[in-house]
């Protein structure tokens, strides 16, 4: 093994067609018109040397290293910023350049430690490296006089020389190693848009600052490591390198975190972690990452990770260890029982949307065939079960249209209920850089979130709607663009049912679907839906991304219809710059829906019903599968509260934690007599189960996550799972345990199984992503290199359906003792429920769930800034401290959920989305007053968890 | 549906479900939406909803939308209960 090898350019690609010929050292080259002359002789394998230079930001030309002659050209231009030109004649070796460079160079390192032995880049430094490149031998200038490099100079201080910076968790800055190259100022700049970095001073005086000379973690650093990554050398360092040394070997894999599914190096010594680094070549990321992804992987190797099975009588007896084969025996012996005694519908499970495509496939295989029932559903339920719903209706497929790529060709984009630089980063940095280059903005969101103005980009329209009325502004957009003849006729006579667009034309146009009609309860002002309904039509290709906001509502899939309706209607559709792009969640929620995880569809969103679906199944399988769509999440917490389902096997998910009304959510688990939780950590949930089943890490396991953009990524093992097993051999070995023949030996063999089951997965395999890197779904006969884009020709279902939405206020309303709005979101450093973030350095940017309050709502009620507030539903109440600001408007109030002593899901309310039971997350009625500390059901809460935590009865060691 | 009260049976939430679609066909084209209710619930309801909604409807419960009680013939009834 090896490190997987990346060449640095020098300079980006040039997008050009036209290509040119030119000479350099001999040599012909043929690049496209616009490349760099640094570029072009990297292609032909011709080094020259640089130090400010590196490909992933834009040619600076400040270093002076990377000079070259250019026969008939005057003096020693530099090759970054020098474009190639038809015939040139290029010299990257003269003994005129010998000199230059030797001589920079004897500048650099006059005013650089010596430290090279003891260096954490030590073998991974370009200063190092081009030491050696020019052949330095010698600095005539001495290291004596004016320096950046010693703390103090002949007993006195130095004023210029600067400690380390290691407030940030995970890297350090040491301004003594610094040579002001400036490529973190421009990786923070162009790569991730955030601008935190800037040199100071001038000429001798010049060194990078974070904000106004502040420390990295008190300025504006969203800690996302593009500077750590773009640094030559050791003065921006990863503290894991620091701590560890190089990495020996390294393997490309998938991050487990949000769905945007960057793909990593894994940098290794042995089977110790060193770092993660953004892999250049990942399609989803092109080489970036967030402060999540590339840094906190802590939590596989967190003190609380639990690595032994466990079981216990009833929820209020500590946990017993006991041996894997107990734990199978034990779960296989009670499900049984239950079905014996309750009925054959009595147990389900939940797959889950951070576990793989195979581990999802194999447990939705466990319930319809070992349970023999339907009784499937996964975290989609809470988030995009809307967007499945809402799309297959429109378009015939529930699935993103686009590849992120595509947001490059965007002149408008519109992002209705998501905040991409918080909860999808990475595509955030490319939307960003998209829209610096000019493209126009539109947002839609009760909150001013990031992106409506940071810097270098502001939004032409924000719409801050009050929660609930997404439908009506979706409509009134539309009705703008109907009634002033901006839709696309010929689209949508070519691609659409002309019948059914006359029909939703007349429908939006009429008058109580204006933009004034509706200006009451929205609380947008008409001129602004008017002007942004304008852009999107007229102002070239217009891409719509959304997030939950749009869909954990009771109307959630009316406004993803409303969606898809609005692409339609202005011809967005079908190429690249357009498009309905659902941000999803979780890495692999969009895997776990493709792989039949809910209750009514097989693999390949294929209904129960649909016999010719099943009989390729009950085929392969041997089994006869039950046609009748089992229960959804909500649906088996009521029913387990009825009393007729009483055990659960649920993989990776905390349902307690993160599902809606937590009182009613623990009152179903409880009333159940075989809880079964896998995951990595005592969650939330397990604080109700009767056995636990320790899980493992995307590190240690291969498999496929797929992306929100279809893509099918490798997720390659790394180190052995601390707990013995991967997942998906736990779930085999429970499915034995009930009796099932199954003998999978790598989960290559599951995805072959997919492959030969799924039509949209038919040429998926190992040996193929391998050779693609990865593909988008479908990917078959018909696609055989995947599909980046859908709908092309024309949509899956034929012709694309317009579907009347008619804007209904959802139950949930204000009134005097419940005068406030609460909607709730997620923060950069933290993720979901916050198991895994929570056990990493990330709590230094978020400790706590706090409460946005507008200062008007703030004062009325006596609150000040981080004071205890009680927050009051009609569900519960809980406390927590608040967070005065003007990001909410009065009247609403907003709050994360990645902390479980918040227990924000105490206050959500049991409505949900009318089509699929998606909870309504983002409206609830709520009261804020001042408060002392926490809620009695705070009190009540941590008592029993910290009960049920008990272990007794460790075994002697881990198998 | 009162305001102030979290609806609390299976039954209370289960009329509710049906009431919200029913909302939904309501405003598509008329011949869309029996067949749009009754298909929606053959489709993603489980045996035991539908088993316990049909209790209610044939009780003739009034709290169902009378689109909802007019689509119920199109709804399949679910099997007898039988054990494993």
């Amino acid at each position: 093994m090896s490190l997987v090898p990346e060449i640095d350019y020098g300079t980006p690609a040039s997008r050009a067609e036209k290509m040119v010929t030119l000479t350099i050292d001999g040599r012909d080259i043929t690049v496209p018109e616009g490349t760099s002359i640094m570029r072009a002789s990297m292609e032909a394998g011709i080094q020259v040397p640089k130090l400010c230079a590196t490909d992933m930001v834009d040619a600076f030309g400040s270093c002076r290293l990377c000079l070259v002659e250019i026969e008939g050209r005057n003096g020693t231009p530099a090759s970054c910023t020098t474009p190639v030109a038809p015939g040139l004649k290029v010299h990257t070796q003269t003994s005129r350049l010998k000199d230059i460079r030797k001589g920079v160079m004897e500048l650099y390192i006059s005013d650089h430690p010596l430290d090279c032995l003891t260096c954490a880049a030590n073998g991974d430094c370009e200063l190092q490296d081009m030491a050696g490149a020019v052949g330095l031998r010698d600095v005539r200038y001495g290291y004596e006089g004016d320096n950046h490099v010693k703390a103090r100079e002949n007993g006195e201080a130095n004023a210029r020389w600067m400690p380390k910076d290691e407030s940030n968790p995970y890297f350090t800055y040491d301004p003594s190693k610094c040579i002001v190259c400036s490529r973190c100022v421009r990786a923070c700049e162009e790569v991730q848009g955030t601008f935190a970095l800037t040199i100071e001073g001038r000429g001798f005086d010049s060194r990078v600052s974070p904000g106004m000379h502040e420390n990295f973690l008190s300025s504006e650093c969203v800690s996302c490591g593009a500077c750590v990554q773009a640094c030559p050398t050791a003065t921006l360092t990863e503290k894991s390198v620091i701590e560890i040394g190089q990495p020996e070997h390294s393997v490309v894999t998938t991050c487990a975190y949000c769905g945007v599914g960057c793909s990593f190096k894994a940098e290794m010594r042995g089977e110790e972690l060193v770092r993660m680094v953004p892999w250049k070549d990942g399609k989803a990321n092109r080489g970036h990452s967030c402060v999540k992804g590339r840094f906190a992987y802590g939590y596989s190797t967190h003190k609380e990770r639990i690595l032994n099975p466990m079981i216990r009588e009833k929820v209020s007896d500590p946990w017993r260890e006991v041996t894997w084969e107990e734990a199978y025996a034990h779960v296989a012996s009670e499900f049984r029982r239950i079905q014996y005694q309750y009925g054959r519908e009595a147990i389900g499970g939940i797959t889950s949307s951070r576990c793989t495509n195979e581990e999802t496939f194999l447990v939705q295989k466990l319930i319809r065939a070992g349970f023999g029932n339907n009784n499937v559903d996964t975290c989609a339920r809470v988030c995009h079960s809307p967007t499945g719903y809402g799309l297959g209706q429109t378009f015939g497929t529930s699935a993103g249209t686009q590849d992120f790529d595509s947001v490059e060709h965007s002149d408008v984009v519109v992002i209705i209920g998501a905040n991409p630089t918080d909860g999808h980063p990475v595509f955030g940095s490319r939307l960003k850089k998209r829209l610096r280059q000019g493209a126009k903005l539109i947002v839609i969101d009760p909150r001013r979130t990031d992106i409506v103005r940071s810097p270098h980009i502001e939004a032409a329209y924000h719409l801050p709607l009050k929660p609930g009325t997404n439908v009506a502004v979706m409509t009134a957009l539309a009705h703008v663009i109907v009634t002033e003849g901006l839709f696309d006729e010929k689209f949508i006579r070519e691609r659409c049912d002309w019948s059914e667009f006359e029909d939703w034309a007349a429908f939006v146009a009429d008058e109580s679907h204006s933009p004034e009609a509706i200006e009451k309860y929205t609380g947008v002002k008409p001129e602004d839906i008017r002007g942004a309904a304008r852009l999107f039509a007229t102002g070239g290709n217009g891409a719509i991304y959304y997030g939950l906001g749009v869909t954990e509502h009771s109307q959630g899939s009316t406004t993803v219809m409303a969606i898809a309706n609005l692409a339609m209607a202005t011809g967005n559709i079908g190429r690249p710059g357009v498009g309905v792009n659902p941000l999803r969640g979780q890495n692999n929620v969009q895997g776990s829906c493709d792989m039949g995880s809910f209750p009514h569809e097989l693999p390949g969103y294929r209904h129960v019903s649909d016999d010719a679906t099943r009989e390729i199944f009950e085929k392969m399988w041997g089994v006869k599968l039950s046609d009748e769509p089992g229960l959804r999440i909500p649906n088996m917490l009521d029913a387990a509260v009825d009393g007729s389902f009483k055990g659960i096997y649920i993989q990776g998910e905390d349902i307690l934690q993160s599902d809606p009304d937590t009182k009613h959510v623990a009152a179903g688990l409880a009333a159940m007599e075989c809880v079964v939780v896998q995951d990595l950590f005592l969650n939330e949930t397990a604080n109700y189960a009767h056995v636990f089943l320790p899980g493992s890490t995307f590190l240690e396991k291969d498999g496929t996550f797929t992306n929100a953009e279809r893509r099918i990524n490798r997720v390659r093992k790394v180190m052995t799972p601390r707990n013995g097993y991967g997942d998906w051999e736990i779930t085999q070995k429970l499915a034995q345990a009930m009796g099932l023949d199954w003998n999978y030996t790598h989960p290559f063999e599951i995805m072959d199984e997919i492959a030969a089951t799924t039509p949209s997965f038919a040429l998926v395999s190992y040996d193929y992503l391998d050779k693609m890197g990865s593909v988008q779904w479908p990917c078959n006969e018909k696609t055989p290199l995947g599909s980046p884009i859908m709908h092309i020709d024309g949509f899956v279902r034929g012709k694309g359906k317009f579907i009347r939405t008619e804007y209904v206020a959802t139950h949930e309303r204000t009134g005097p003792r419940f005068p406030l709005l609460l909607t709730t979101g997620r923060i950069l450093s933290q993720y979901n429920v916050g198991a895994q973030t929570r056990r990493t350095d990330n709590v230094v940017w978020h400790e706590e769930d706090r409460l946005e309050i507008h200062a008007h709502d703030a004062e009325n009620r006596g609150i000040h800034d981080g004071d205890w507030v009680k927050l009051t539903s009609r569900s519960g109440d809980t406390t927590l401290r608040a967070l005065i600001t003007d990001r909410v408007a009065p009247g609403v109030v907003y709050t994360t959920f990645h902390h479980p002593t918040t227990q924000a899901n105490v206050i959500t309310t049991d409505f949900s989305d009318w089509a699929t039971n998606c909870p309504e997350y983002k409206v609830t009625a709520v009261q804020v007053s001042p408060s002392n500390g926490p809620s009695d059901w705070q009190v009540e809460y941590d008592e029993q968890a910290r009960q049920s935590r008990r272990i007794v009865a460790k075994l002697e060691a881990a198998e | 549906m009162s305001h102030d009260q979290p609806h609390k049976t299976t039954d209370d939430k289960l009329i509710y479900m049906a009431n919200q679609i029913a909302t939904f066909f309501k405003s598509q084209p008329e011949g869309e939406q029996v067949k749009g209710i009754s298909g929606h619930i053959n489709k993603f309801w489980e045996q035991r909803m539908r088993r316990a909604f049909f209790v209610m409807i044939d009780q003739g419960d009034s709290r169902f939308d009378p689109l909802v009680v007019k689509a119920a013939a199109l709804i399949k009834r679910p099997a007898e209960v039988k054990q494993v």
